[in-house]
């Protein structure tokens, strides 16, 4: 396949940015994604041009980290994948893909299409947890039943790689469903009660801080996350987070 | 300098209750003045941050990605292993250790291995308070399943992703502790040296991998838990940035590294599909409770599936070759890793590899959907002769238990494992290698401490499944932070360790000074073209199996090819700014150093064991031979070039174990 990539090239947080085209022949269909941008590189390299700058870590679409808005789409026109596993059999000979970052105010790009999500991380810190020491000194696992569906809905929860294309895709920039997932595992295990309270209100405040615009319920997020975390997630953190308020 | 490895004297059930009563501690109100550098915030070093923080003292926590949480731990998908005996099969403290002994093949060492057996069930109590939701059965209690080289069903799990939920549990725990101040993290950061004063390890160099800056960071002691260098072969299932930097500049300072050469090359894993390939991808180990492997008997039905003209799905089942239950009928599919990589390298070998670059076998689900489509039938009372039915429910019982491996597989392959057999192949994916360590887990310098992955300890010359899981939390929550307390108790008077010392001032320097050459070098070939060529001298003559004669070469070629990088290589950009080429040429110029180290260490082993196989020393079966007289850990000091590292053996003592010929028949 030949391609024509148009890419958001950035040299730092303080330059303006600007699209750049690159012609790119060659592109086997089973290449993914990233090892596409691979050859581009390899190839800027050769040209003693520099290489398009891109997080990614794990390419099997597990640690969260590769990020990138394909045409107009985070982690590309596939469903339930991300970036890393997309693959160019989804693209066409001749076809023009446009690459930029995930975008956001609370994600501010640091080079091309590295953007920082420490956002995300401050907000686990607020309230992310169940406080248990690590000493081991906990009672046996099997001492409290789960309802297997409690269970297996925290789990799907739980399944958010942290990557931030809920974020990207919302027109608010609304870390609602990352946060809502987060809240939920917990509020579905008797272990997440006994902090309930405290947790939504300040994950909930920090959030806020880190300036994530509102939710009004449009759904991209649900559409774009490629870990399918269900809008569901949102909802109850609503109404945890009604609850609360009432008790705060 | 001997080998020490502070083994605690008495009956080996008591050695870690009797040790944990000796060792010094440090009172809470000391701790505060404590500092302790975490590199690493995977399962291990995630869980040892979040715990020492939590015990009191002050930690920096350091990781190269722009999160704790995308350790690459959050890739491990099958499982967890504690001996809880959940299930009833008889499962104990001493069989989990006898597993993993006989599963290292005999190259592990006891205590170390009881010890990780003993604190196994805690973890899984801990994790669950943590809120890690595991997979569980009706009744609401823990699920189990079972894995490679056993016996029993004592493995823990969530669907496909018990590392991702396992590494969220610690990074959990890791951000309470951010929270509340008493951990500082450090993201994008890459540590390039340790800092040595008074041949104690005192600090670390960084560089801020967005700005550039290299940065100096104190405390009284420095935990590794830097993972697995896997990498060196360049196609891995370890992430792209897995790298053997920290654990090697560690060697570089004097801690010894240990049997370099026991690689895991893991059977089931997605085969390589052209040269633009980056990674690798596995495909769970779990796999094999319910996939059943084999060839075709016949090349004419191997030539027509390569051809296009044949389907798997077509060829009938008693022109399958279901090799592994005809070789090892005892353990069938769940023989260990190493068993099960080498007999589908010998198959593909003898051709009769299914794809068209002749490396690959089938994994094939048709008989588990049947298995599990009847129960489900029986159950509701449907029709249990139907079979398109049945495999209809049996799909959606195997959809639960893996559904995310198989989506994966689909989306990398573009063929659907519910309709035709998946394709595998082996790939280095763990190194039992690492580090030396004694039972403290404290390296050959003071202060410096190393665990999970990166560390030799636990596994001998091939890891079972699930395991590793469990050693790096074992080390990070249970194990590490009371270890660590017995040397810290000299440095409650230390006070804060100074940064403007000689010491801190050279190996600043040491790192700029390759930094320097690398950007200025403006040679002709990228990064990735050295990592690539070294990857292919691993995976020719350091791979699944090794000879002395291209061990021999390998070390040569590997000399030649790190004289060509140094002179060679471009790196674009500057150093002052986030520059990706730049952090992965410093990663390949040490994994440049250890292949080659590597390819010593195999060349010394004159025997097969584990993952280790010499085409040497097989049996007339083909089998791995091990050799009473290579009944030890080989611990190389550097001196210079990595040829010319000198060797220290720490024999192994089996008192508890006897050691037998491993046999899975
Ligand atoms: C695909 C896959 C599946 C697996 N499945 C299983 C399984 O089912 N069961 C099982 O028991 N095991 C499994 N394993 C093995 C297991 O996951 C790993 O051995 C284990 O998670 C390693 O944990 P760790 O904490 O030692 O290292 P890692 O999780 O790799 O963490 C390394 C940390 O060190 C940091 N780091 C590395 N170098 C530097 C540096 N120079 N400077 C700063 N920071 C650095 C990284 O940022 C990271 O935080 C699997 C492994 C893979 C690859
Ligand atoms: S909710 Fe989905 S899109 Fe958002 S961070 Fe989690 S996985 Fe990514
Ligand atoms: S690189 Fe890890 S999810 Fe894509």
């Amino acid at each position: 396949m030949n391609l024509t990539l148009k890419i958001w090239r950035q040299k730092n947080a303080n330059d303006k940015g600007k699209m750049v085209d690159y012609p790119i022949s060659d592109v086997s269909p089973d290449m993914s994604f990233l090892e596409m941008l691979d050859v581009l590189n390899e190839s800027l390299v050769q040209k003693n041009e520099e290489p398009v700058a891109f997080d990614h870590d794990c390419r099997e679409g597990i640690c969260g980290m590769c990020s990138l808005y394909i045409n107009g789409e985070a982690h590309g026109p596939d469903r339930g994948i991300t970036t890393c596993q997309l693959h160019m059999r989804m693209f066409k000979d001749g076809d023009t893909i446009t690459i930029e970052p995930f975008r956001a105010t609370a994600f501010p790009v640091i080079k091309d299409l590295v953007v920082d999500r420490s956002a995300f991380d401050r907000i686990q810190h607020a309230g992310g947890f169940i406080s248990v020491n690590t000493s081991g000194n906990t009672i046996d696992a099997n001492a409290i039943p789960i309802n297997k569906h409690d269970a297996d809905e925290s789990f799907e929860a739980a399944m958010c790689i942290g990557c931030g294309a809920c974020v990207a895709s919302c027109k608010n920039s609304s870390a609602m469903l990352f946060v809502g997932a987060k809240v939920s595992q917990f509020a579905l295990l008797p272990q997440g009660q006994v902090e309930a309270t405290d947790r939504v209100l300040n994950m909930v405040k920090q959030m806020d801080e880190e300036g994530f615009g509102n939710c009004t319920n449009t759904g991209a997020c649900e559409v774009e996350c490629p870990k399918g975390i269900s809008l569901e997630n949102i909802a109850r953190m609503n109404r945890e987070y009604l609850k609360a308020s009432l008790k705060g | 300098m001997a080998l020490d490895s502070k083994i605690p004297k008495g009956p080996l059930a008591d050695k870690w209750t009797n040790h944990k009563n000796n060792i010094n501690l440090v009172n809470p109100a000391n701790k505060r003045l404590i500092d302790v550098i975490v590199v690493g915030t995977g399962l291990a070093g995630g869980s040892a941050a979040a715990t020492l923080a939590e015990l009191g003292y002050n930690v920096k926590a350091f990781c190269f990605q722009d999160s704790p949480r995308r350790a690459h731990s959050i890739a491990a998908q099958g499982g967890i292993n504690a001996a809880k005996n959940y299930q009833g099969d008889g499962d104990s403290t001493y069989r989990l250790f006898y597993d993993t002994v006989k599963g290292g093949d005999y190259r592990s060492r006891e205590a170390n291995v009881y010890r990780l057996a003993e604190v196994s069930a805690n973890i899984i109590d801990q994790c669950v308070a943590q809120g890690v939701p595991f997979a569980r059965e009706y009744g609401g209690l823990l699920d189990n399943r079972s894995f490679g080289g056993v016996l029993v069903s004592r493995t823990f799990y969530a669907a496909g992703q018990t590392g991702q939920q396992l590494l969220l549990g610690a990074y959990s725990a890791l951000n309470r502790q951010i929270g509340r101040g008493k951990v500082k993290m450090y993201n994008r950061h890459e540590m390039l040296d340790v800092v040595i004063v008074d041949g104690k390890a005192r600090g670390i160099i960084t560089r801020n991998l967005v700005t550039g800056e290299i940065e100096r960071h104190s405390a009284h002691a420095v935990v590794l838990g830097t993972g697995g260098y896997g990498n060196v072969f360049f196609l891995s299932t370890n992430a792209m940035g897995s790298n053997v930097t920290a654990a090697w500049k560690a060697h570089k300072r004097g801690a010894y590294f240990a049997n370099p050469c026991y690689t895991q090359i893991h059977p089931t894993c997605i085969p390589v599909s052209g040269d633009h390939q980056s990674k690798l991808t596995l495909m769970s180990e779990s796999l094999r409770n319910d996939g059943r492997i084999w060839v075709p008997k016949h090349k004419k039905d191997v030539e027509a599936i390569r051809a296009g003209k044949l389907r798997p799905t077509q060829i009938a089942e008693e022109d399958r070759d279901y090799y592994l239950e005809r070789r090892y009928p005892a353990f069938g599919n769940l023989v260990p890793r190493d068993v099960a990589s080498r007999a589908a390298k010998e198959r593909c070998d003898a051709g009769y590899g299914v794809n068209a670059t002749g490396e690959a076998v089938y994994l094939d689900f048709a008989a588990a959907f049947m298995r599990y489509g009847k129960e489900v039938a029986h159950v509701r009372g449907l029709d249990e002769n139907d079979d398109a039915l049945v495999k209809k429910l049996g799909q959606e019982v195997v959809k639960t238990k893996y559904g995310n491996l198989f989506q994966m597989y689909e989306k990398i392959v573009d063929q659907n494992p519910y309709e035709t057999p998946m394709m595998i192949y082996p790939a280095v994916h763990y190194t039992m290698g690492g580090v030396w360590v004694d039972y403290n887990l404290q390296t050959t310098v003071p202060g410096l401490y190393c665990i999970g992955e990166a560390n030799f300890s636990d596994h001998g010359a091939n890891r079972l499944g699930a395991s590793a899981l469990m050693q790096g939390l074992a080390d990070g929550y249970f194990v590490l932070p009371y270890t660590i307390g017995d040397y810290l108790a000299d440095d409650i008077r230390t006070g804060p360790i100074a940064t403007d010392t000689p010491e801190f001032d050279e190996a600043e320097k040491s790192v700029r000074k390759n930094i320097e050459h690398l950007i200025n070098n403006n040679g002709t070939h990228s990064v990735d073209h050295f990592h690539k060529r070294l990857g292919k001298i691993m995976w020719n003559k350091c791979g699944m199996a090794r000879n002395a004669e291209d061990l021999k070469s390998a070390i040569n070629e590997i000399a030649e090819l790190r004289a060509e990088f140094w002179k060679d290589v471009r790196v674009p950009g500057t150093n002052d700014e986030f520059n990706e080429e730049l952090a992965k040429a410093l990663r390949v110029a040490d994994f440049l150093e250890l292949g080659e180290l590597f390819a010593k260490d195999a060349l010394l082993r004159e025997e097969s064991a584990g993952g280790h196989f010499r085409e040497e020393y097989q049996t007339p079966e083909g089998e791995a031979m091990r050799r009473k007289e290579f009944q030890f850990v080989s611990a190389w000091e550097y001196k210079g070039e990595p040829k010319d590292a000198v060797l220290h053996k720490e024999d192994l003592v089996y008192e508890n174990i006897e050691v037998k010929e491993r046999s899975y028949k």
